[in-house]
């Protein structure tokens, strides 16, 4: 027997997609790709279209044209609940946790699948706690009690729950102060380590370029620019043309 | 002085004492029915019509059951499960492609899905109503006065099968799903949430709450095609004023509206009773249109 | 609409209305009758359409109209001798008028579910009154009631034939149709619109909405009404029956069937559905409500736009 080959195609590929909001043509032919344990930043102004290609990683929608395709296989037009089992975790632009679900039901709601046994959904659950020990502290409180950092951290963690191989992380520090900021930052390290894949929508350009391997800029709803991470340097022209105000 | 005396006098003590144990008693069915109501609702922003009817398809299939096994028991479990069977292929066929338009086609659908249920009853059943028989006779004595048993025991199992339920949804795995996807069903899909499955159980136990409404209640009244549509709107009634969507407002709003009308009922007819109902409505629209139950929105 | 679509429209619409008129010297009594009533139930339709094509506003309440409509006339008929069509057609009004006014008051405070839902709870009271107020109702039975002679006052006075009842309703319809289509057409008809498509960006660009939705219910009550009136002319009875929510509900049936927003689909609906009735009758008997409802539903899920659109987009192909 052959020893594996190490797989070769991306962990998710997307390939000129485009998607539209009722008649509103979003995304205009965009590809991009994340191989396995990789941490990928894709950055670009406010409306460009980062959160919609998010969305239709996620199954939430559906493009018109294009393909999407997680370890090789398409899967473009299959509902987003399937992809969460698959392995793709999402943490949404403005959190969206179920606000009137406890932290432990937040959560629950990312462990309670086929496959799992009690003691990995102990083991999870214990995971979560040590990397965000707040939500252990409230973890019957109500998800709609939490701060804004503390809701963050939820989303963060619950996705965690799924035990992606990958997840979407749309604008994480956004309205954030300071020291969560640099908490998320830890936080993708440590996503990182374990292998997880990150696809991060970020406006925090330092961040994004610190912590990526890669880099996709967009503007007007496709890819301008795709280069590695190391090679831009945060006062570089291109940042300038594509994300100054 | 003595016109006091004589009103307290004239006050029917009787007559109240068993008019609130009735009103209790019709409370806790309309809870049990307008629950599934607001559940589906809640869940799926679907104005269930045909609710009233899987209410009396329910009352039909305790009636053949019975005949089939002479067992009141049996025919509430299976009637239950048959109805609620039968309200999941309904949601699958019909109402799962009209997700996502306009929520006015589900109210069209579902009114649709009614009349078609109404007129098979009548079809099978005929015209003549039908009787469930009691499970057991026999009466208890408060004060001076007897109120039979069998009343007292829909009030207890229709609070049981609600109970049983709020536990579910609070403690089951099942019950976060269901809860999840009501606060928000694209981020429950997100999470792996199966979410039209949960929609096709969530209508699915409002269909066999329905029913087991109808089994219970079968032996007060009659059991025929159109028995659905009163309680149809007094449960409409009930959701709006309970809140819609709001568990526990449609009981108390049940409770509360069955008490006044069995309270009516002491002086005018059973039919202008039903007025009273409106009244609430009206009143509740006109002042507290969220819901009389609803703590006032801020 | 261009000059090509309009002399289209109109030729469509002259050959139709010809065809109308000449069919009581064709068709035997019973379709006469049978094509009356499409006519009336259409016109009631048409008044529905109002509010759910053009204003967005789903409403159950139209069995309260036209059951007033024909209760009003109906108390013409009764209480002032000789009988006389233009004061049964006024009271007739009146009464659907009055009871437009209440709803319409509650339209303005609620949206969508809870007016449906409001509406139809309303025409059950009214069924109710109707049904228990046997004194002045005639309860369960009814009213009866001599059909009056059409007349103007000082020219001439003759009784109403199978035909001649046959082109007055016709008449009466038409010209309903021809100012609710000019209606729809006109600025306020475009703001009801706006209503439908957008409530908040209406009211945000300055409209006052609350108005415009009393004028719509007013309207489609009053329309109802007078289909009521009809109905009470053509039938020579008036009974609680018309007033129980079912009538509402076939209405929407019509609407949705034919098309909604279309003034015209209602009508085509109507026939649609009474058609099949008499079909399903021969088969059924009372149980036609099973394959129609049916069909219904399946109409709902596959032809949401109802027959005029369904040979609206066959057409443009």
């Amino acid at each position: 027997m052959t020893p594996d080959a190490t797989p070769i195609e991306p962990l998710v590929a997307v390939e000129d997609v485009h998607t539209y909001y009722g008649k509103s043509h979003i995304l205009h032919g965009v590809s991009l790709h994340i191989d396995r344990g990789e941490v990928v930043g894709l950055l670009g102004r406010n409306g460009v279209g980062k959160s919609t290609t998010l969305k239709t990683i996620m199954g939430l929608v559906h493009p018109h044209r294009g393909k999407v395709l997680f370890a090789g296989k398409p899967i473009t037009s299959l509902p987003a609940h399937k992809l969460a089992r698959l392995g793709i975790g999402y943490v949404p632009e403005d959190r969206r946790i179920f606000r009137l679900l406890t932290v432990m039901e937040n959560l629950r709601t990312g462990l309670d699948r086929h496959g799992v046994t009690e003691a990995r959904k102990q083991e999870l659950l214990e995971k979560a706690f040590t990397y965000f020990p707040v939500l252990a502290e409230r973890r019957n409180q109500a998800g709609g009690t939490l701060s804004g950092g503390e809701q963050q951290m939820l989303a963060i963690a619950r996705a965690m729950m799924l035990e992606p191989k990958i997840i979407l992380l749309d604008e994480p520090t956004e309205g954030l102060m300071p020291r969560m900021v640099s908490q998320i930052r830890q936080i993708i390290d440590v996503l990182h380590r374990e292998g997880v894949a990150i696809l991060l929508v970020e406006q925090n350009v330092p961040l994004t370029l610190e912590a990526s391997h890669r880099v996709y800029i967009m503007e007007k709803g496709a890819v301008r620019h795709h280069c590695p991470a190391s090679a831009l340097k945060v006062d570089d022209p291109l940042i300038q043309q594509y994300l100054g105000v | 002085m003595s016109t006091v005396l004589g009103f307290v006098q004239a006050i029917p003590y009787q007559e109240l004492l068993i008019q609130t144990l009735n009103g209790i008693v019709t409370g806790m069915i309309l809870a049990l029915i307008a629950s599934g109501l607001t559940l589906i609702f809640g869940i799926m922003d679907v104005v269930n019509f045909a609710h009233g009817e899987l209410f009396m398809f329910g009352a039909y299939m305790g009636v053949v059951v019975i005949s089939a096994t002479g067992s009141f028991w049996l025919a509430l479990l299976l009637a239950t499960l048959i109805v609620a069977l039968i309200g999941a292929a309904l949601q699958i066929t019909t109402l799962r492609p009209l997700l996502g338009r306009d929520p006015l086609t589900t109210i069209l659908a579902t009114f649709g899905i009614s009349l078609v249920m109404q007129n098979y009853a009548l079809w099978q059943f005929g015209p003549v109503a039908r009787k469930i028989p009691e499970p057991f006779s026999g009466q208890f004595t408060l004060f001076y006065l007897e109120y039979p048993w069998y009343r007292v025991l829909i009030a207890v199992l229709s609070a049981a099968i609600i109970g049983v339920f709020y536990l579910f949804l609070k403690y089951g795995t099942y019950g976060i799903w269901i809860r999840a996807t009501t606060q928000d069903r694209v981020m429950a899909g997100a999470m792996g949430i199966p979410v039209s499955w949960v929609h096709t159980a969530v209508f699915a136990i409002g269909a066999g709450m329905a029913a087991a409404s109808g089994v219970l209640f079968g032996p007060l009244v009659g059991v025929n095609h159109a028995m659905g549509l009163d309680w149809v709107l007094k449960a409409f009634i009930v959701v709006v004023v309970g809140g819609m969507g709001n568990l526990g407002g449609s009981i108390a709003a049940s409770i509360f509206i069955s008490l006044l009308e069995s309270y009516a009922s002491i002086w005018v007819s059973p039919a202008q009773a039903g007025i009273v109902s409106f009244v609430v409505l009206i009143l509740t629209l006109l002042f507290r249109p969220t819901g009389l139950f609803v703590p006032t929105p801020k | 609409m261009s000059k090509r679509s309009a002399t289209v429209y109109w030729t469509g619409f002259s050959i139709i209305l010809a065809l109308l008129i000449v069919a009581p010297f064709v068709l035997p009594e019973f379709w006469r009758r049978f094509l009356t009533e499409i006519l009336i139930w259409g016109l009631l339709a048409m008044s529905s359409d109002i509010l759910i094509g053009y204003t967005g506003m789903v409403s159950f309440g139209h069995s309260a109209f036209f059951g007033l409509g024909m209760y009003g006339a109906a108390a013409a008929l009764l209480m002032v001798r000789p009988p006389n069509l233009w004061l049964a057609i006024l009271y007739g009004l009146i009464g659907s008028a009055g009871i437009a006014l209440f709803v319409a008051y509650f339209s303005t405070r609620l949206r969508d579910i809870y007016f449906a839902i409001t509406t139809l709870i309303f025409s059950q009271i009214f069924y109710v009154i109707i049904f228990t107020w046997t004194e002045v109702t005639g309860g369960e039975n009814g009213l009866t009631f001599r059909r009056p002679a059409l007349e103007i006052p000082g020219l001439f006075s003759m009784p109403f034939s199978s035909e001649t009842l046959h082109w007055f309703v016709l008449a009466v319809v038409t010209a309903s149709y021809l100012i609710l289509r000019r209606i729809t057409q006109s600025p306020f008809g475009m703001v009801l619109q706006s209503i439908r498509e957008n409530e908040a960006r209406t009211r945000a660009i300055g409209y006052a909405v609350e108005r415009y939705k009393i004028v719509a219910v007013m309207l489609s009550g009053l329309f109802a009404g007078l289909a009521g009136v009809l109905y009470a002319l053509q039938n020579r009875f008036a009974a609680p029956d018309f007033v129980y929510f079912l009538v509402s509900g076939e209405t929407v049936i019509f609407n949705v069937m034919g098309g909604i927003g279309t003034l015209v689909g209602p009508i085509v609906g109507a026939g649609f559905f009474l058609l099949l009735r008499e079909a399903f009758s021969r088969f059924f008997t009372e149980y036609y409500l099973i394959p129609v409802g049916v069909i219904f539903i399946a109409m709902v899920i596959f032809l949401p736009q109802g027959l005029l659109g369904f040979m609206r987009r066959w057409l443009n192909q």
